[in-house]
Protein backbone atom coordinates (compact mmCIF):
# COMPACT_ATOMS: atom_id res chain seq x y z
CA UNK A 1 0.00 0.00 0.00
CA UNK A 2 1.47 3.36 -0.95
CA UNK A 3 2.28 5.69 1.87
CA UNK A 4 -0.08 8.57 2.28
CA UNK A 5 1.08 11.64 0.45
CA UNK A 6 -0.46 15.02 1.06
CA UNK A 7 -2.15 16.52 -1.99
CA UNK A 8 0.10 19.55 -1.77
CA UNK A 9 3.51 19.68 -0.14
CA UNK A 10 3.41 21.18 3.33
CA UNK A 11 4.85 24.64 3.42
CA UNK A 12 6.40 26.23 6.42
CA UNK A 13 4.23 29.15 7.26
CA UNK A 14 6.27 32.24 8.07
CA UNK A 15 4.18 35.08 9.28
CA UNK A 16 5.36 38.22 7.48
CA UNK A 17 6.63 40.81 9.93
CA UNK A 18 6.70 44.49 9.08
CA UNK A 19 10.26 45.86 9.19
CA UNK A 20 9.49 48.30 11.98
CA UNK A 21 7.61 45.84 14.22
CA UNK A 22 9.83 46.64 17.18
CA UNK A 23 8.78 50.29 17.09
CA UNK A 24 5.14 49.38 17.69
CA UNK A 25 5.30 48.84 21.45
CA UNK A 26 7.57 49.98 24.27
CA UNK A 27 8.23 46.37 25.32
CA UNK A 28 9.25 45.43 21.76
CA UNK A 29 11.47 48.50 21.54
CA UNK A 30 13.21 47.68 24.85
CA UNK A 31 13.69 44.09 23.67
CA UNK A 32 15.37 45.33 20.49
CA UNK A 33 17.54 47.78 22.45
CA UNK A 34 18.61 44.90 24.71
CA UNK A 35 19.51 42.80 21.66
CA UNK A 36 21.38 45.73 20.07
CA UNK A 37 23.58 46.15 23.15
CA UNK A 38 25.60 43.28 21.63
CA UNK A 39 26.74 45.61 18.83
CA UNK A 40 28.39 47.88 21.41
CA UNK A 41 29.73 44.97 23.48
CA UNK A 42 31.33 43.49 20.33
CA UNK A 43 32.30 46.96 19.10
CA UNK A 44 34.17 47.65 22.32
CA UNK A 45 36.01 44.31 22.02
CA UNK A 46 37.01 45.38 18.49
CA UNK A 47 38.15 48.78 19.79
CA UNK A 48 40.32 47.06 22.45
CA UNK A 49 41.74 44.75 19.77
CA UNK A 50 42.66 47.76 17.62
CA UNK A 51 44.20 49.43 20.68
CA UNK A 52 46.37 46.45 21.68
CA UNK A 53 47.44 46.03 18.04
CA UNK A 54 49.12 49.46 18.46
CA UNK A 55 51.11 48.65 21.61
CA UNK A 56 54.30 48.54 19.53
CA UNK A 57 53.63 52.07 18.21
CA UNK A 58 52.84 54.45 21.10
CA UNK A 59 52.02 57.32 18.71
CA UNK A 60 49.43 55.26 16.81
CA UNK A 61 48.07 54.04 20.16
CA UNK A 62 47.56 57.65 21.33
CA UNK A 63 46.11 58.67 17.96
CA UNK A 64 43.43 55.97 18.18
CA UNK A 65 42.61 56.70 21.81
CA UNK A 66 42.24 60.43 21.16
CA UNK A 67 40.50 60.10 17.80
CA UNK A 68 37.11 61.88 17.76
CA UNK A 69 35.51 58.69 16.42
CA UNK A 70 36.74 56.76 19.44
CA UNK A 71 35.32 59.39 21.80
CA UNK A 72 31.96 59.35 19.99
CA UNK A 73 31.93 55.55 20.22
CA UNK A 74 32.59 55.63 23.99
CA UNK A 75 29.80 58.16 24.58
CA UNK A 76 27.34 56.09 22.50
CA UNK A 77 28.45 52.78 23.97
CA UNK A 78 28.14 53.74 27.65
CA UNK A 79 24.30 53.76 27.85
CA UNK A 80 24.13 50.52 25.81
CA UNK A 81 26.65 48.62 27.94
CA UNK A 82 24.92 49.86 31.10
CA UNK A 83 21.63 48.60 29.67
CA UNK A 84 23.32 45.27 28.94
CA UNK A 85 24.50 45.07 32.58
CA UNK A 86 21.05 45.92 33.97
CA UNK A 87 19.13 43.53 31.71
CA UNK A 88 21.72 40.77 32.26
CA UNK A 89 21.49 41.00 36.05
CA UNK A 90 17.71 41.17 35.94
CA UNK A 91 17.39 37.91 33.98
CA UNK A 92 20.09 36.12 36.01
CA UNK A 93 17.59 34.93 38.69
CA UNK A 94 15.55 33.28 35.90
CA UNK A 95 18.56 31.32 34.62
CA UNK A 96 20.04 30.69 38.04
CA UNK A 97 17.46 29.41 40.50
CA UNK A 98 19.05 28.82 43.89
CA UNK A 99 17.43 26.75 46.62
CA UNK A 100 18.17 27.17 50.28
CA UNK A 101 16.70 24.03 51.80
CA UNK A 102 13.16 23.84 50.47
CA UNK A 103 12.91 27.56 49.88
CA UNK A 104 13.72 29.29 46.62
CA UNK A 105 16.11 32.17 47.16
CA UNK A 106 14.30 35.43 46.38
CA UNK A 107 15.21 36.55 42.82
CA UNK A 108 15.64 40.10 44.10
CA UNK A 109 18.46 38.89 46.37
CA UNK A 110 20.22 37.13 43.47
CA UNK A 111 19.96 40.19 41.22
CA UNK A 112 20.93 42.42 44.14
CA UNK A 113 24.06 40.35 44.83
CA UNK A 114 25.04 40.83 41.18
CA UNK A 115 24.60 44.60 41.42
CA UNK A 116 26.66 44.79 44.63
CA UNK A 117 29.37 42.61 43.04
CA UNK A 118 29.34 44.80 39.93
CA UNK A 119 29.85 48.00 41.94
CA UNK A 120 32.66 46.42 43.99
CA UNK A 121 34.42 45.14 40.83
CA UNK A 122 33.99 48.48 39.03
CA UNK A 123 35.37 50.52 41.94
CA UNK A 124 38.25 48.03 42.32
CA UNK A 125 39.13 48.25 38.60
CA UNK A 126 39.20 52.04 38.59
CA UNK A 127 41.13 52.09 41.88
CA UNK A 128 43.74 49.59 40.55
CA UNK A 129 44.16 51.63 37.36
CA UNK A 130 44.54 54.79 39.47
CA UNK A 131 47.18 53.19 41.76
CA UNK A 132 49.06 51.63 38.83
CA UNK A 133 49.27 54.97 37.04
CA UNK A 134 50.27 56.78 40.21
CA UNK A 135 53.12 54.35 40.87
CA UNK A 136 54.48 54.57 37.32
CA UNK B 1 21.47 14.12 12.32
CA UNK B 2 24.48 16.00 13.57
CA UNK B 3 24.42 16.85 17.21
CA UNK B 4 23.68 20.51 17.79
CA UNK B 5 26.60 22.78 18.48
CA UNK B 6 24.18 25.25 20.06
CA UNK B 7 25.16 24.55 23.73
CA UNK B 8 28.79 25.51 22.99
CA UNK B 9 27.84 28.83 21.41
CA UNK B 10 25.30 29.49 24.11
CA UNK B 11 27.83 28.98 26.90
CA UNK B 12 30.27 31.31 25.13
CA UNK B 13 27.45 33.86 24.74
CA UNK B 14 26.65 33.50 28.41
CA UNK B 15 30.26 33.76 29.60
CA UNK B 16 30.76 36.82 27.39
CA UNK B 17 27.57 38.35 28.75
CA UNK B 18 28.77 38.00 32.34
CA UNK B 19 32.23 39.40 31.55
CA UNK B 20 30.71 42.30 29.59
CA UNK B 21 28.16 43.10 32.31
CA UNK B 22 30.72 43.20 35.13
CA UNK B 23 33.80 44.64 33.41
CA UNK B 24 32.96 46.74 30.34
CA UNK B 25 31.31 49.76 32.04
CA UNK B 26 34.32 50.48 34.30
CA UNK B 27 36.84 49.70 31.54
CA UNK B 28 34.94 52.00 29.20
CA UNK B 29 35.36 54.77 31.76
CA UNK B 30 39.11 54.09 31.92
CA UNK B 31 39.71 54.03 28.14
CA UNK B 32 37.18 56.67 27.15
CA UNK B 33 36.23 59.14 29.82
CA UNK B 34 39.38 59.25 31.95
CA UNK B 35 41.55 60.37 28.99
CA UNK B 36 38.86 62.87 27.95
CA UNK B 37 38.71 64.37 31.46
CA UNK B 38 42.52 64.45 31.70
CA UNK B 39 42.77 61.87 34.52
CA UNK B 40 44.99 59.64 32.39
CA UNK B 41 47.14 60.27 29.32
CA UNK B 42 47.38 57.95 26.33
CA UNK B 43 51.03 57.38 27.27
CA UNK B 44 50.12 56.26 30.80
CA UNK B 45 47.46 53.87 29.49
CA UNK B 46 49.92 52.54 26.92
CA UNK B 47 52.55 51.82 29.59
CA UNK B 48 49.95 50.26 31.87
CA UNK B 49 49.15 47.66 29.17
CA UNK B 50 52.72 47.35 27.90
CA UNK B 51 54.41 46.45 31.17
CA UNK B 52 51.83 44.15 32.79
CA UNK B 53 51.00 40.57 31.89
CA UNK B 54 47.96 40.71 34.12
CA UNK B 55 46.54 43.63 32.15
CA UNK B 56 47.23 41.76 28.91
CA UNK B 57 45.39 38.65 30.13
CA UNK B 58 42.55 40.87 31.33
CA UNK B 59 42.31 42.50 27.90
CA UNK B 60 42.44 39.12 26.15
CA UNK B 61 39.43 37.93 28.15
CA UNK B 62 37.68 41.24 27.55
CA UNK B 63 38.19 40.90 23.78
CA UNK B 64 37.56 37.18 23.23
CA UNK B 65 34.45 36.42 25.28
CA UNK B 66 32.47 39.56 24.37
CA UNK B 67 33.15 38.80 20.67
CA UNK B 68 31.41 35.43 21.08
CA UNK B 69 28.64 37.11 23.04
CA UNK B 70 28.14 39.51 20.12
CA UNK B 71 28.28 36.76 17.47
CA UNK B 72 25.57 34.68 19.12
CA UNK B 73 23.17 37.47 20.01
CA UNK B 74 23.69 39.30 16.70
CA UNK B 75 22.58 36.20 14.75
CA UNK B 76 19.19 36.40 16.42
CA UNK B 77 19.03 40.20 16.20
CA UNK B 78 19.57 40.07 12.45
CA UNK B 79 16.80 37.47 12.10
CA UNK B 80 14.48 39.54 14.32
CA UNK B 81 15.12 42.57 12.13
CA UNK B 82 13.82 40.58 9.17
CA UNK B 83 16.91 39.21 7.42
CA UNK B 84 16.12 35.51 7.49
CA UNK B 85 17.99 34.27 4.42
CA UNK B 86 21.43 32.70 4.53
CA UNK B 87 21.30 31.71 8.18
CA UNK B 88 24.14 29.21 7.80
CA UNK B 89 26.33 31.77 6.04
CA UNK B 90 25.55 34.34 8.76
CA UNK B 91 26.52 31.87 11.48
CA UNK B 92 29.84 31.14 9.74
CA UNK B 93 30.47 34.86 9.30
CA UNK B 94 29.66 35.94 12.87
CA UNK B 95 31.21 33.04 14.77
CA UNK B 96 34.11 33.10 12.29
CA UNK B 97 34.72 36.80 13.04
CA UNK B 98 34.74 36.03 16.79
CA UNK B 99 37.24 33.18 16.26
CA UNK B 100 39.50 35.32 14.04
CA UNK B 101 39.33 38.20 16.54
CA UNK B 102 40.26 35.88 19.39
CA UNK B 103 43.24 34.45 17.50
CA UNK B 104 44.40 37.98 16.55
CA UNK B 105 44.13 39.11 20.18
CA UNK B 106 46.12 36.09 21.40
CA UNK B 107 48.88 36.56 18.80
CA UNK B 108 49.11 40.33 19.36
CA UNK B 109 49.17 40.09 23.15
CA UNK B 110 51.70 37.22 23.26
CA UNK B 111 54.05 39.11 20.92
CA UNK B 112 53.60 42.51 22.56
Amino acid sequence: MPRHQPATPAKQHIRPMPVGWWLKRTSYFLFMMRELTCVFVGGYALFLLMLVARIGEPDAFAALLEHPGSLVFHVLALPFVLYHTITWFNVTPKALVIYRGEEKVNPVIIAGANYVGWIVVSVALIWIAWIAIGSA
Amino acid sequence: MARSKEPIWWSMFSAGGVIAAFLIPATLLITGFAPLAGYITAEQLHDLIDRSWLVKIYLFILIALPLFHWAHRFRFTVADLGLRGGAALQAILFYGAAIVGTICAAVILIRA
